[in-house]
């Protein structure tokens, strides 16, 4: 197990390596980083200084070298907008796509498992056809524009919810948390809803193939057998073994959700690191774009162990060290 | 020598493709599915004779005719059916050119990541060893990413304008041909008919091209028109955050975008209709996709 864990983490460190290079390439190579890194408003001397200061008169290597240490002590540069460390500015959003994306796994899950339990115990019935036409489209429709017609139905016309902003919030341990105010909940619900969209014909589906197996097998039988109620058996023991393959990929799709939710917190104005993103890529604030690319990297990085650890310890049958 | 093996096509192809046509009729929601996509091509490529006005003629818009209802009628007396946005554009002539650069965008991109992908992953199964070690790595790599930041990562770099995007789907597109491809042509390499090429001697290029590629083309159509749908939802996508095509040529994606502002005044036709264009040619596309993708399937044939 640590072995494992000991060759997961260098794994890992690896592919940070590679993405440090890719995002170096990218910002120093294709673009020009004079004028990427230096704040246009720069007079000439400023310029010439600010060249020196970050070292972009060395070698493309040496460059490399110098911006590898620096990302190492936690330093990706200014934000020319804010004039704050990016890496700050984009730490101080991150709760709010947290919230948000939690909200929605949570939306997903709480949809899509009944849906899917019950297309998968009645897969002839009309309700269940219908059920999984429905996830087709949610697999299916641009989620912006179905956030727009979210906007359009429920704050425009109906005016049940608002469209934009995360409401009230209530300060825990110093980050500020929109789930714990009721006006905060109105204001989650409709991109909550709309970020979970895509998760919610996710889980319906796997719920439903995974129903349809366990129901043949010899344990269900067994307990069948036994005179359990058939609830139990659903609820208990079906939903025990399909819960492995809904957790991994829910869990997979973590990280596909805060990516996504630069596209919902644009639309619902949530103001988030996916919308920080968006906002400083249309000013060219450069410095937050490699620190937000960085980040997402090594969030990928920790979500991916994060699921295989939980796969191991839900299935005692994935032995870790049997693993190449 | 090579003339019996060759294979005598001509007077066969014509029963497997009625077969295939009868088997993919076999789906009313994939015909329909069909008929809709190819409406919507028809109308792309026939937009300037179909749409009432030019869209990108300034002459011809009227900035009083500015976000008219559907249904109403303009300064010239022409009848706006979808209505006009905020520059007296008619929404249904902004659609159909619209479409047009959507559509280019999604095929020319799945065209160039089959391209890069399918050679790839050919190369990948056919040498083998280091090269399709790391070959596939880079696939994982590319497929444990989003498709969404990498496109947005690649936008961020090299800035807007409709090859950077083509540029950018090709980028998030060519690992999922990449390893359909392999995937086949490591099953088809084993069959004798490879065999029997390679104790012909026959050069690699050619047992490669006239040999393996028609074999694992059937897998590599399906991949390909799923990733046409893909490929345009995340163009519409990109143009809505900004990132996408530029204002001078707007997609759909940037129709919808330009109507985001007025969706709160109740002016919904701005974003609406663009919308429902976009998701009947997704919805379509992926009808077509998955019929292919049965009738095509060699364990699922009758």
């Amino acid at each position: 197990m640590t072995l494992y864990l000991l060759r997961r983490c260098l794994q890992a460190a690896g592919v940070m390596l590679v993405m440090s290079v890719l995002v170096f390439v990218g910002v120093y190579a294709i673009g020009d980083p004079v004028e990427i890194l230096i704040s246009p408003e720069a007079d000439q001397i400023e310029r010439e200084r600010a060249i020196r200061a970050l070292g972009l008169d060395l070698p493309l290597w040496q460059q490399y070298l110098v911006f590898l240490k620096n990302a190492l002590h936690g330093d990706l540069g200014r934000s020319f907008v804010f004039n704050e460390p990016a890496l700050k500015l984009i730490l101080d959003r991150m709760p709010a796509t947290l919230e948000l994306a939690f909200g929605a796994t949570f939306v997903a899950l709480l949809v899509g498992l009944p849906l899917g339990l019950y297309a998968g115990l009645r897969p002839n019935g009309a309700l269940a056809r219908g059920i999984m036409a429905g996830s087709i489209l949610g697999f299916s429709l641009p989620t912006f524009w179905v956030g727009l017609m979210l906007i359009m139905v429920f704050a425009v016309q109906l005016g049940w919810l608002p469209s934009t902003g995360r409401g009230e919030t209530v300060d825990v341990l110093g980050t500020r948390w929109s789930f714990l105010t009721l006006d905060g909940l109105r204001h989650l619900a409709m991109p909550a809803f709309n970020l979970a969209l895509f998760k919610i014909s996710l889980v319906i589906r796997l719920t439903r193939a995974g129903v349809r197996e366990a129901m043949l097998m010899d344990y269900v039988k067994f307990a069948r057998a036994k005179g359990l109620h058939p609830s139990r058996i659903v609820l208990v023991h079906v939903l025990k073994n399909i819960m492995i393959p809904v957790i991994t990929v829910v869990g997979l799709e973590f990280g596909g959700t805060i990516a996504f939710s630069v596209v919902t917190e644009s639309i619902f104005a949530w103001p988030g690191m996916g919308k920080l993103i968006i906002d400083s890529i249309n000013v060219l604030d450069r410095p937050v774009i490699v620190a937000y690319l960085m980040l997402i990297v090594l969030m990928f990085i920790v979500i991916n162990l994060l699921v295989d650890l939980t796969y191991t310890a839900l299935d005692p049958r994935v032995r870790l060290e049997g693993r190449t | 020598m090579s003339a019996v093996l060759r294979p005598s096509a001509p007077p066969q192809v014509e029963t497997p493709l009625r077969r295939f046509a009868s088997q993919f009729a076999e789906s009313r929601l994939a015909l329909v599915g069909l008929v809709v996509f190819v409406a919507i091509v028809l109308a792309a490529l026939l937009a300037p004779w179909l749409a009432p006005q030019n869209p990108y003629d300034l002459a011809q818009l009227d900035i009083m005719d500015g976000r008219l209802p559907p249904g109403s009628v303009g300064a010239s007396g022409m009848v706006h059916w979808l209505g006009t946005d905020d520059q007296g554009r008619d929404m249904l002539s902004g659609i159909l050119y619209g479409l047009r650069i959507s559509l280019m965008v999604g095929a020319g991109s799945a065209l160039v990541a089959a391209l890069v992908g399918a050679s790839l992953g050919m190369l990948a199964a056919y040498a083998g060893g280091r090269t399709d070690t790391l070959i596939m790595r880079l696939v994982d790599l590319q497929l444990s990413f989003p498709a969404i930041l990498a496109a947005l990562m690649i936008l961020a770099f090299l800035g807007k304008g409709i090859l950077n995007v083509v540029i950018a789907l090709v980028v998030v597109e060519w690992a999922y041909y990449a390893r359909t491809v392999r995937g086949s042509a490591l099953v088809e390499r084993r069959r004798e008919y490879i065999e029997a090429a390679q104790c012909l001697a026959l050069p690699t290029g050619r047992i490669i091209f006239r040999h393996l590629l028609p074999n694992v083309l059937p897998p590599l159509i399906v991949v390909g028109t799923m990733q046409v749908a893909r490929a345009i939802a995340l163009e519409a996508t990109l143009s809505f955050l900004g990132l996408g095509v530029p204002i001078t040529e707007p997609s759909l994606g940037l129709l919808i975008a330009n109507g985001y502002e007025y969706m709160l005044s109740g002016k919904y036709w701005i974003s609406f209709y663009p919308g429902i264009a976009l998701l009947l040619t997704i919805v379509s596309i992926n009808l077509v996709g998955d019929q292919l993708r049965d009738v095509i399937n060699p364990r699922l044939q009758k």
